[in-house]
């Protein structure tokens, strides 16, 4: 048995937040670089090239690297050899992003959703915990935008819609989300479990780096097509109509009842951000 | 590529030098106004109230910054979805609202609320929060300080890179990819 503080959970998640709002991660940079030496539309390559020069600036003057600083979303993975001591667990997330916000000069954006009066320092955070093997503790942070997440969507689908049900779910939503999400987008999909743990898993799927494959070969078929399909769209940068409309897809799966088959699908916007920690 | 420069106010003879599809660097006097701020102002115009600034002329920036820190005039500040401030826009448009700056397309009501003015909207880059941020030399709170990052900030601008995404004719530079759909 580990004995972990609290505190150590708070300084982690400061961390993290100071460190993710100011950077994209290195696979959605290299991402965006490869859509602007590809990108055959003028404007969109403009609009590319200046989300590149925008990532240069943000790291070099430490400033966010897009103005909405999201929601923060903490994943925490806890191993059940781990006795936790010190306040509790949300407390200490929720002071570490108080203490990041405020410090890192970041946008207070979370609201009341009825009175939209701000709550004045990002918190509460909103936390997934997992139990795991062993005597760590894994922290993740996702400031998550809303003008992308505004555009995710859930389907309950039949059955027998199988994985071509799936590709047009997730395609369908891009293009209904048009040039609003800032794309090019990130895919993040959950197909299976049930109709809350579907969505969890299509956020956890937007942890893993850009141009990575699921394991399972059917399920890496499925990003594949859904990626060909949403490209073809030519929404393009911002939705100025180009080539690249989405830098991948990242689909996560789960078992699910055998009456059901439900799939949702969290579009991350061109600034993807996320950083993980292991304690 | 050819870039053309815009200085704000934008009158409706300069207006219509513009097409959409058009790369420009916009300079001069914006008001930040977002989802919260729009309402407000919707009440003030329907309960006959003053606003404590003028529509007639005015450029709209949809955005909320991120704080300054130390020794710069403001933090990070792209430009927020439009789409959210299409029930509002046409009626603005119609009060003298000059330009707005946003991201994303807008819907046909505006688009035509922006020819039947002679007007114009402009998309900066969505995600560009740290270049459009050091586009903003000045930046001061002129209405609704209890609404924070959504309250209305007189900024002025230097250089903000955007593309004209509707114009004074009609065109609009998303018709392509929506014609997908």
């Amino acid at each position: 048995m580990r004995i972990i503080d609290t505190k150590q959970i708070e300084e982690c998640v400061c961390r993290l937040a100071r460190k993710a709002c100011v950077r994209p991660t290195p696979s959605c940079m290299a991402a965006l670089k490869e859509a602007a030496r590809t990108e055959s539309s003028p404007t969109c390559a403009f609009a590319l090239e200046t989300l590149i020069k925008n990532a240069g600036i943000a790291k070099k003057e430490e400033m966010p690297v897009c103005q909405d600083t999201g929601m923060s979303v903490v994943l925490i993975d806890i191993g059940q050899d781990v006795a936790l001591s010190g306040p509790p667990v949300a407390d200490a997330v929720n002071s570490g992003v108080r203490r990041a916000y405020e410090d890192g000069c970041f946008r207070k954006s979370v609201c009341d959703p009825l009175t939209r009066v701000n709550t004045g320092d990002n918190t509460p955070a909103v936390i997934h915990y997992e139990m795991t093997e062993g005597e760590n503790i894994k922290v993740t942070f996702i400031p998550k935008g809303f003008g992308s997440e505004n555009m995710s969507r859930v389907y309950m689908l039949k059955p027998g819609d199988g994985a071509e049900g799936i590709i047009e779910c997730i395609v369908g939503a891009v293009r209904d989300a048009g040039s609003r999400p800032c794309p090019p987008v990130y895919v993040g999909v959950g197909i299976g479990g049930t109709f809350e743990s579907c969505t969890l898993l299509a956020k956890k799927a937007l942890v893993r780096p850009v141009g990575t494959n699921n394991a399972r070969s059917d399920v890496a078929a499925i990003e594949k097509e859904a990626l060909k399909r949403i490209n073809d769209l030519h929404i393009g940068c911002q939705g100025f109509g180009g080539d690249v409309t989405a830098l991948g897809v990242a689909c996560e799966i789960s078992p699910t009842h055998i009456a059901g088959l439900p799939v949702a699908v969290n579009i991350q916007c061109n600034c993807i951000r996320c950083e993980t920690e292991v304690l | 590529m050819k870039i053309k420069r815009v200085t704000l106010p934008l009158d409706t003879q300069t207006a219509q030098t513009l097409r959409a599809g058009d790369i420009v660097l916009i300079s001069g006097e914006v008001l930040t106004c977002r989802d919260c701020a729009h309402k407000r102002i919707f009440e003030y115009l329907n309960q006959g109230i003053e606003l404590p600034f003028s529509i007639d002329g005015a450029a709209f920036f949809y955005a909320g910054p991120c704080p300054a820190r130390p020794g710069k005039a403001c933090g990070s500040c792209g430009p927020t979805t439009s789409a959210r401030m299409d029930g509002f826009a046409p009626r603005l448009y119609d009060m003298g609202l000059s330009c707005v700056i946003g991201k994303g397309e807008v819907s046909k009501e505006v688009r035509e609320a922006i020819a039947r003015n002679k007007r114009v909207y402009f998309a900066a880059v969505g995600g560009a929060g740290a270049l459009c941020g050091n586009a903003v030399v000045s930046c001061e709170c002129v209405a609704f300080p209890d609404l924070l990052s959504e309250a209305v900030y007189k900024m002025e601008l230097k250089d903000l890179p955007a593309v004209v995404a509707a114009d004074a004719f009609g065109g609009d530079v998303y018709a392509a990819s929506r014609d997908t759909k």
